[in-house]
């Protein structure tokens, strides 16, 4: 269930009238025009002054409010451009933010029902501690502050028809794509339904979303179980098998560390019940470091030193090499640059791609270090 | 640094090769100290700059629609000469030089920017950024040394046509955007031979050149004017102006940079294996300063602290001044001269020297109200006479 399906997309298109041409016909040539009079700039850059957020702009949004959920989490509710596309619950957005004069990019799984009525949008955030950007969102941003966004994108979404019995396990900051998914899916907690919420957190305090879980669970709408790890210890597939002997029958969600998700992963496939099992990482699993090597790019003639633990991606970042990235853990394939030459390590796999002179074999640079000399065109 | 141990004082002879590493170790600390503390203020200062500069260019070319009216025309032609120098200088020049490059905006970065000038960004870069910078004064190697044009050093042996060195200065001056896509494309050196003009590298930078000429002219000399309506030809001119002060400007400072009377230039052999801390010492000595207030240093996009963006090209132009006095206490302690002046004493000794060495050496020094007609007719000697001629009257005049 992957949005904005071509298909679906073209058949609600209305078919153009005859003045819509005329009319878009005319508007590109006053763009053309407009283009005339701003080069070396481009009338966008003008616009942009004035309307940050118009249609046919770089997608960016506007916070409009920070509400902390927690000591170290708040949401922030955005208002995104006029080009924003629905997004499907459980999905998530990437926004890049100024911290400190630098642009950073991170995803953020949306909080937010569907069409509100101010056409906003939401993400929550944990502050992790040492964290630049979660710090910066939680902790110092302020109403009014633009950022820039890319459209949803994420495969943690529910099928259709929505399965009987579901199971969502979440630690964390990991609650928040389940909570866009409960806050869109009132079948999901209505009388009939009969859905389980596992959620663990250090303290009854620390849970993100709490008050409103609780609700769902005191009208009976939702199972919830809460494990407080300062007292109750870690959640494993052990624990959680007691907590919910049905889990077999269960279609389940998780999302949390890499390695709750790890054992999860582990126990439903030794159930033989993988494929009932559908996880969220905020953050890849890294196995191991080798040797870095110096990276060059050849595109922009930068060469910089980088070690084996380093993804590729931040030392050109921080090397002030614009790079293209996306999710930054190795799902969406939005960093991918041609290897020219020489060796990258896969920091999830340890898995070595060389490229000899001319093979340009493309790698995922968000999760690929140095393995040794190597180039990649950009 | 041959040229400089030739000459009567040699400003380093007191340094030991320890002293030039030290001062070395000194810029770099001075350098990572600005680089630690980037950060939001400063992209906010560029930001705004860049906003500002909007403003007038947009704010200048709608008053100039109704060019017509004079006052309109004054307060247009002013505002739009602002906005380009602006444009060039502190905006356009600074994040060329990837002094911005750090923030990882997409629109305000060296690989994406784009600026009003006759030279693309990409070709400029080239041979600003890696020719420029890396040979800072050395002669035969650095372009910006006259742009190959000119006699910028006692060394280089004078030549009759040198004599019209000033005049084709100052038109270089009027015309100096299109000064520098020619050199930038080594037009002269490119169109010299078949073999290179048929080169296909230089045909593509050429037809690059164009094609950035012919939009910028479009916009200036046919758009902007045509909106205009009736006041076509008050909006060309207006344009025109803009330009051409745009132009004067920024030669002028340019030339403030690294040509007033007494920075030192360098030979070729002098930076053989040259080590980071000799390169720093180059830099210093190479450079001059413009001394004046916070709008001037804006307006010549800081490199009225080009001895400061020399020795870091591409730290933010907006620390050069906070980083100054160290750099200057740095030339106190090592006995150096840390070259500044105001403007207009800059632009003077400049032009002086442009036109001290267009004349054979020794000339201008010898020459007084009295002598003036014996050293005419000496010129007028040593311009039309024979080979032969004309050395023995050079080392004769250099010598007396
Ligand atoms: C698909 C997806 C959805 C996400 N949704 C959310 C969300 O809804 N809410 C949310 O708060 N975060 C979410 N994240 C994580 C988020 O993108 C950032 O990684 C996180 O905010 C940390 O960024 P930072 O800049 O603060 O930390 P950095 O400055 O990048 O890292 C600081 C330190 O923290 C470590 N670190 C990085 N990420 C994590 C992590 N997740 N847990 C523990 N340590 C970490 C790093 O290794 C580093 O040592 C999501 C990530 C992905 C890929
Ligand atoms: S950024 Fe998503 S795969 Fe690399």
């Amino acid at each position: 269930m992957t949005p904005g399906n071509i298909e679906d997309m073209t058949a609600t298109v209305p078919r153009p009238s005859p003045v819509r041409p005329a009319l878009s016909a005319l508007r590109d040539r006053a763009w053309r025009l407009a283009e005339l009079v701003t080069t070396p700039l481009l009338p966008a850059d003008y616009l942009d002054m004035v309307s940050p957020l118009r249609a046919g702009a770089d997608l960016r949004g506007r916070i409009v409010a920070v509400q902390p959920e927690t000591r170290d989490a708040a949401t922030l509710v955005i208002r995104p451009g006029a080009d924003w596309q629905r997004h499907v619950p459980g999905q998530w957005v990437r926004i890049g933010v100024d911290v400190d004069g630098v642009r950073m990019w991170r995803a953020y799984s949306l909080t937010s029902q569907l069409d509100r009525p101010d056409g906003c949008i939401s993400i929550t955030v944990k502050a992790i501690p040492g964290g630049k950007v979660s710090n910066h969102l939680v902790h110092r941003t302020t109403p009014g502050t633009l950022v820039h966004l890319d459209q949803a994108a994420g495969e943690f979404v529910l099928p259709s028809p929505l399965p009987a019995k579901a199971l969502f396990v979440t630690a964390g900051s990991g609650i928040t794509p389940v909570m866009g998914i409960l806050r869109n899916y009132p079948e999901l907690s209505d009388s009939r339904a009969d859905t389980v919420v596992v959620h663990s957190a250090p303290t009854a305090d620390d849970v993100v979303f709490g008050s409103e879980l609780r609700v769902l669970a005191a009208d009976g709408r939702i199972r919830l179980v809460e494990q407080h790890t300062d007292t109750a210890g870690l959640l494993d597939p052990a624990g959680l098998a007691a907590l919910v002997p049905d889990l077999a029958e269960r279609a389940t969600w998780a999302c949390g560390p890499v390695g709750l998700l790890e054992a999860l992963e582990e126990h439903w496939a030794a159930a033989g019940i993988a494929d009932r099992l559908f996880t969220e990482r905020f953050r890849p699993t890294v196995v191991v470091a080798g040797e870095g090597g110096t990276v060059t790019f050849t595109g922009t003639g930068t060469t910089l030193e980088a070690d084996g633990a380093t993804p590729i991606l931040d030392a050109a970042e921080s090397a002030g090499v614009l790079v293209p990235s996306g999710c930054r853990m190795g799902i969406c394939y939005g960093c991918v640059l041609p290897l020219r030459e020489g060796a990258v390590r896969d920091l999830r796999t340890g898995e070595v791609t060389t490229a000899v002179p001319g093979d340009g074999v493309l790698v995922q640079t968000c999760i690929s270090a140095a393995a040794g000399a190597c180039s990649i065109d950009h | 640094m041959t040229v400089l141990q030739k000459k009567d004082v040699n400003p380093i002879e007191h340094l030991a090769p320890e002293d030039v590493e030290l001062i070395g170790k000194e810029l770099d600390e001075i350098r990572q100290g600005v680089i630690d503390t980037r950060g939001e203020a400063d992209a906010r200062y560029i930001r705004r700059v860049i906003d500002v500069h909007r403003k007038i260019e947009l704010g200048s070319r709608a008053v100039l629609l109704a060019s017509g009216f004079p006052p309109a025309w004054v307060l247009g032609t002013i505002g739009l000469s602002v906005a380009k120098i602006l444009e060039n200088m502190e905006i356009g020049h600074n994040i060329l030089h990837g002094q911005w490059d750090w923030m990882r905006d997409p629109k305000i970065h060296s690989t994406t920017w784009e600026w009003d000038m006759a030279s693309p960004a990409e070709q400029w870069k080239h041979s600003h950024n890696e020719l420029h910078h890396t040979y800072t004064n050395v002669v035969g190697k650095d372009n910006d040394l006259g742009y190959g044009i000119m006699r910028v050093d006692e060394d280089q042996p004078w030549q009759p046509w040198h004599l019209g060195q000033p005049l084709w200065s100052f038109v270089n001056a009027c015309f100096f955007e299109y000064g520098i896509a020619a050199y930038d494309l080594e037009l002269a050196g490119n169109l010299a031979t078949k073999e290179r003009r048929s080169n296909p590298q230089f045909r593509a930078d050429a037809r690059a050149v164009l094609r950035k000429i012919g939009r910028q002219v479009r916009k200036d000399y046919l758009v902007h004017p045509l909106l205009s309506g009736p006041n076509f030809l008050s909006t060309l001119a207006a344009n025109f102006v803009a330009n051409l002060v745009r132009n004067l400007w920024s030669n002028s400072v340019i030339l403030c940079g690294h040509f007033p009377e007494g920075v030192e230039t360098f030979e070729k052999k002098s930076i053989d294996g040259e080590t980071r801390g000799e390169w720093y010492l180059r830099q210093m000595l190479g450079s001059a300063n413009i001394s004046g207030s916070a709008a001037m240093h804006v307006m010549t996009g800081n490199l009225s602290h080009q001895i400061e963006h020399h020795l870091f090209p591409d730290l933010p132009s907006n620390r050069y001044a906070q980083i100054a006095p160290k750099i200057r206490d740095l030339f106190d302690r090592y006995g150096l001269n840390y070259h500044t002046a105001p403007l207009p004493k800059q632009v003077a000794s400049a032009w002086h020297k442009i036109i001290r060495l267009s004349l054979p050496n020794g000339w201008l020094e010898k020459t007084n109200r009295r002598n003036l007609p014996s050293q005419l007719v000496t010129l007028y000697r040593v311009t039309t006479g024979k080979p032969k001629v004309r050395r023995r009257l050079l080392k004769e005049m250099a010598a007396a």
